[in-house]
C-alpha cells in the first residue's frame, strides 16, 4: 500500500501564483528564452526555401559583423552613433532637470509649461526633419537636434512626476527647521528626487536610441542607423539584422551602467534584508 | 506659569462656493510654557489641521495664532514638527538626518568653533537619550519604525525648538513600542521642557502624556471640552489601571462617540442579521 498522504501543506513550487523561483532555475528560464528564438531563428533560415535576402542566418549574421568591423570601419559608426545619442540625450537632460524642479514645486510654472509639453509630446519626432534641416541646417547638429526632439519632452514630464512625488512630509519637515524655500528644493526636493530622477535617465536614454535611425536619416554618411538604411537600399539583409542588434547591445550595455551608477549612488536603496 | 501659545478665535475654511468646508470655528486655546496638551476628537474635527496652523504649514481664516506674543508668519525653526511617517530623509544616515537643520542657513549664522563643538555634542546627547547610538551610522529604512519616529523627534529637538508639535506621531506603531515610546516623550518634556502639542485617535495615549486633554468635535471643527488630567505630573504605566483613569477614559470616548454625529442604528443591524440567517 501506498504510504498515508501527509497533511502538512508542501512547499508551493514555481507555478504556483507568485511561487518562487531559485536562482539556478531562473538562469536555466532566461537561458531558454534566449537560445530558442536562436534555435527557431537558425532552423528555419537554414531550410532551403527560405531565401537569404528574405532571412539571413545566424552565421551570415555573424560573418557580416566580422567584415563590417574589418573592412567597413565598424567602430567609427558605433563611435559616431553613441556620440549623437548620448550628446542628444545630454543637452535634453540637462536642460529638462531644472525645468521639471520648478515644474514640480512651483504650481504656475506647472501650470505655463505642462499642457505645452504634453502637447507638443504627441508630435511625432520625424515629422520635424524639415524643420530642423531647415532651421539647423545638416551638420552633426542636426542629428542631434531630432534625438533631443524625440526625447526631451518626454523627460521633462516624467522627471517633473519624480519631483512632485516627493512626500510632503519631508518638505513640510525642513520647514519647522528653519529651511528657506532655496534649501528645501536643494537641500530636500532635490535630494529626494534624485534616484527617480536617475530611473527616468535610464529609460529616456532608452528612447533615445530609438530616434537614431530616425535622426540619420537626415543627410548622414555614418552611423548605425545610417547603415542600416543604406544596407536596405542594398538589400543587404544580414547588414540590417547586425545594426539592430548592436543598437540593441549598446542599449543593454547602457542600462546596466545607469544600473550600476544606482546602486553606487544610491547605496540605502540597494541594502540586502 | 506664563502662556507660550494663545490661540485666539481662530477659523479656517477649506475651498469656496459649493465646496466649502469649514475646517476650523472659533477655537480659542492658550497653552502655557512647558504644558503638555494633546488633542482628541472624531475625525474631521480639524485637530490635525489646527497643529499644522501653529506650525505655520497652514493658514487659518480667522482670528490668531500668538507665539510668545507674536502673530506667527509661516513656519520657523522654533516650531519644531514631527509627523507620523515618512518625513526621515532616507538619503541621510540617522547621524545626519538628526544634524539636518545645522546644514540650514539658519542653523549657521553667526556660528563660532565653540558653537559647532556644541551642536556636535548635542547630536550625540540627543542620539544617546532616544537609544540610537548604536545606530547612528545606518540609514533610517534600516531601522524599524519605532527607532524612524525615534530618529524625527530627535532631529525635531536638535534645534531646541520651544514649541514640539507632534501629529499622530506613534500612530503606526504597535502597542508595545508605542508604550515604549509614551515613557521616551515624557522624558524627553522633563529634561527639554519644550511646549507640547500632540495630535492622536489613541485616548488612552491622550490622557496619560497630558497635563490637558483637548476634546475637539466635527462639522464645524471646534472645541468641544477641556479635560484637566487629575494624575500626578510623573506618570508610570500602572496609572493607566487606576479608577481616575479609567473614568476618564469612558467619559472621553463616551464624548466623542456623540459628537462624531455617527450613530450605530441597531435596527438596521438587526435587519442584516435577519437577511443573513433567511439566505
Amino acid at each position: 500500500m501506498q504510504s498515508r498522504p501527509s497533511t502538512r501543506p508542501r512547499r508551493p513550487g514555481m507555478w504556483a501564483i507568485r511561487g518562487p523561483l531559485s536562482r539556478r532555475q531562473y538562469w536555466l528560464f532566461a537561458a531558454l528564452g534566449l537560445l530558442v528564438p536562436l534555435g527557431l531563428w537558425w532552423g528555419v533560415s537554414s531550410g532551403a526555401a527560405v531565401d537569404k535576402v528574405f532571412l539571413p542566418g545566424p552565421v551570415d549574421v555573424f560573418n557580416r559583423l566580422v567584415t563590417w568591423f574589418t573592412e567597413d570601419d565598424l567602430m567609427s559608426d558605433m563611435g559616431i552613433s553613441i556620440y549623437r545619442v548620448t550628446t542628444g540625450f545630454l543637452i535634453s537632460a540637462v536642460i529638462a532637470l531644472p525645468l521639471a524642479l520648478m515644474i514640480g514645486t512651483f504650481r504656475p510654472v506647472q501650470a505655463v509649461l505642462e499642457p505645452l509639453t504634453d502637447f507638443i509630446r504627441y508630435m511625432p519626432a520625424v515629422a520635424f526633419i524639415p524643420l530642423v534641416m531647415l532651421w539647423v541646417g545638416i551638420e552633426e547638429s542636426s542629428k542631434i537636434s531630432i534625438i533631443f526632439i524625440g526625447t526631451f519632452f518626454q523627460m521633462v514630464l516624467m522627471m517633473a512626476e519624480d519631483v512632485r512625488r516627493v512626500p510632503l512630509a519631508q518638505i513640510e519637515a525642513a520647514q519647522t527647521m528653519g529651511a528657506q524655500k532655496g534649501e528645501t528644493i536643494s537641500l530636500v526636493i532635490f535630494q529626494a528626487a534624485k534616484p527617480a530622477l536617475l530611473d527616468t535617465l535610464r529609460v529616456t536614454m532608452g528612447w533615445a536610441w530609438t530616434y537614431l535611425v530616425v535622426a540619420e536619416l537626415v543627410a548622414a554618411n555614418s552611423g548605425l542607423g545610417y547603415s542600416i538604411l543604406k544596407a536596405q537600399r542594398f538589400l543587404q539583409t544580414d547588414k540590417i539584422f547586425v545594426g539592430i542588434i548592436l543598437i540593441g547591445l549598446i542599449g543593454l550595455v547602457m542600462d546596466q551602467l545607469f544600473r550600476l551608477a544606482h546602486r553606487k549612488a544610491f547605496p540605502w536603496l540597494h541594502l540586502r534584508s | 506659569m506664563s502662556t507660550k501659545i494663545s490661540i485666539q478665535h481662530v477659523g479656517k475654511v477649506f475651498g469656496e462656493g459649493r465646496h466649502r468646508v469649514e475646517a476650523l470655528k472659533d477655537v480659542s486655546l492658550d497653552i502655557a510654557d512647558n504644558e503638555f496638551v494633546t488633542f482628541v476628537g472624531a475625525s474631521g474635527c480639524g485637530k490635525s489641521t489646527l497643529l499644522r496652523i501653529i506650525g505655520g504649514l497652514e493658514y487659518h481664516t480667522a482670528g490668531d495664532v500668538l507665539v510668545d506674543d507674536q502673530a506667527i508668519m509661516g513656519p520657523g525653526a522654533d516650531r519644531a514638527m514631527v509627523f507620523q511617517h515618512y518625513s526621515l530623509y532616507p538619503w541621510l544616515t540617522v547621524m545626519e538626518n538628526i544634524k539636518f537643520s545645522r546644514r540650514l542657513r539658519h542653523g549657521r549664522e553667526n556660528l563660532s568653533a565653540a558653537d559647532v563643538e556644541a551642536a556636535s555634542g548635542r547630536a550625540d546627547a540627543l542620539l544617546s537619550l532616544m537609544g540610537l547610538t548604536a545606530a547612528a551610522d545606518a540609514w533610517p529604512n534600516q531601522l524599524s519604525g519605532g527607532m524612524q519616529q525615534r530618529v524625527a523627534i530627535a532631529r525635531a529637538l536638535m534645534g531646541r525648538p520651544q514649541v514640539l508639535l507632534m501629529d499622530e506621531p506613534f500612530g503606526a506603531l504597535d502597542a508595545q513600542t508605542r508604550e515604549v515610546m509614551h515613557d521616551l516623550i515624557l522624558h524627553v518634556h522633563r529634561l527639554e521642557k519644550p511646549t507640547l502639542a500632540f495630535v492622536t485617535h489613541d485616548v488612552e495615549e491622550a490622557i496619560y502624556l497630558a497635563d490637558r486633554v483637548v476634546l475637539m468635535a466635527p462639522r464645524p471643527g471646534r472645541i468641544d471640552t477641556i479635560y484637566e488630567v487629575p494624575l500626578p505630573a510623573e506618570r508610570e504605566q500602572d496609572m493607566k489601571h487606576t479608577p481616575e483613569f479609567l473614568s476618564l477614559k469612558k467619559e472621553i470616548l463616551a464624548r466623542i462617540r456623540e459628537t462624531s454625529g455617527m450613530k450605530t442604528d441597531q435596527g438596521m443591524l438587526d435587519q442584516l442579521n435577519l437577511q443573513g440567517s433567511t439566505v
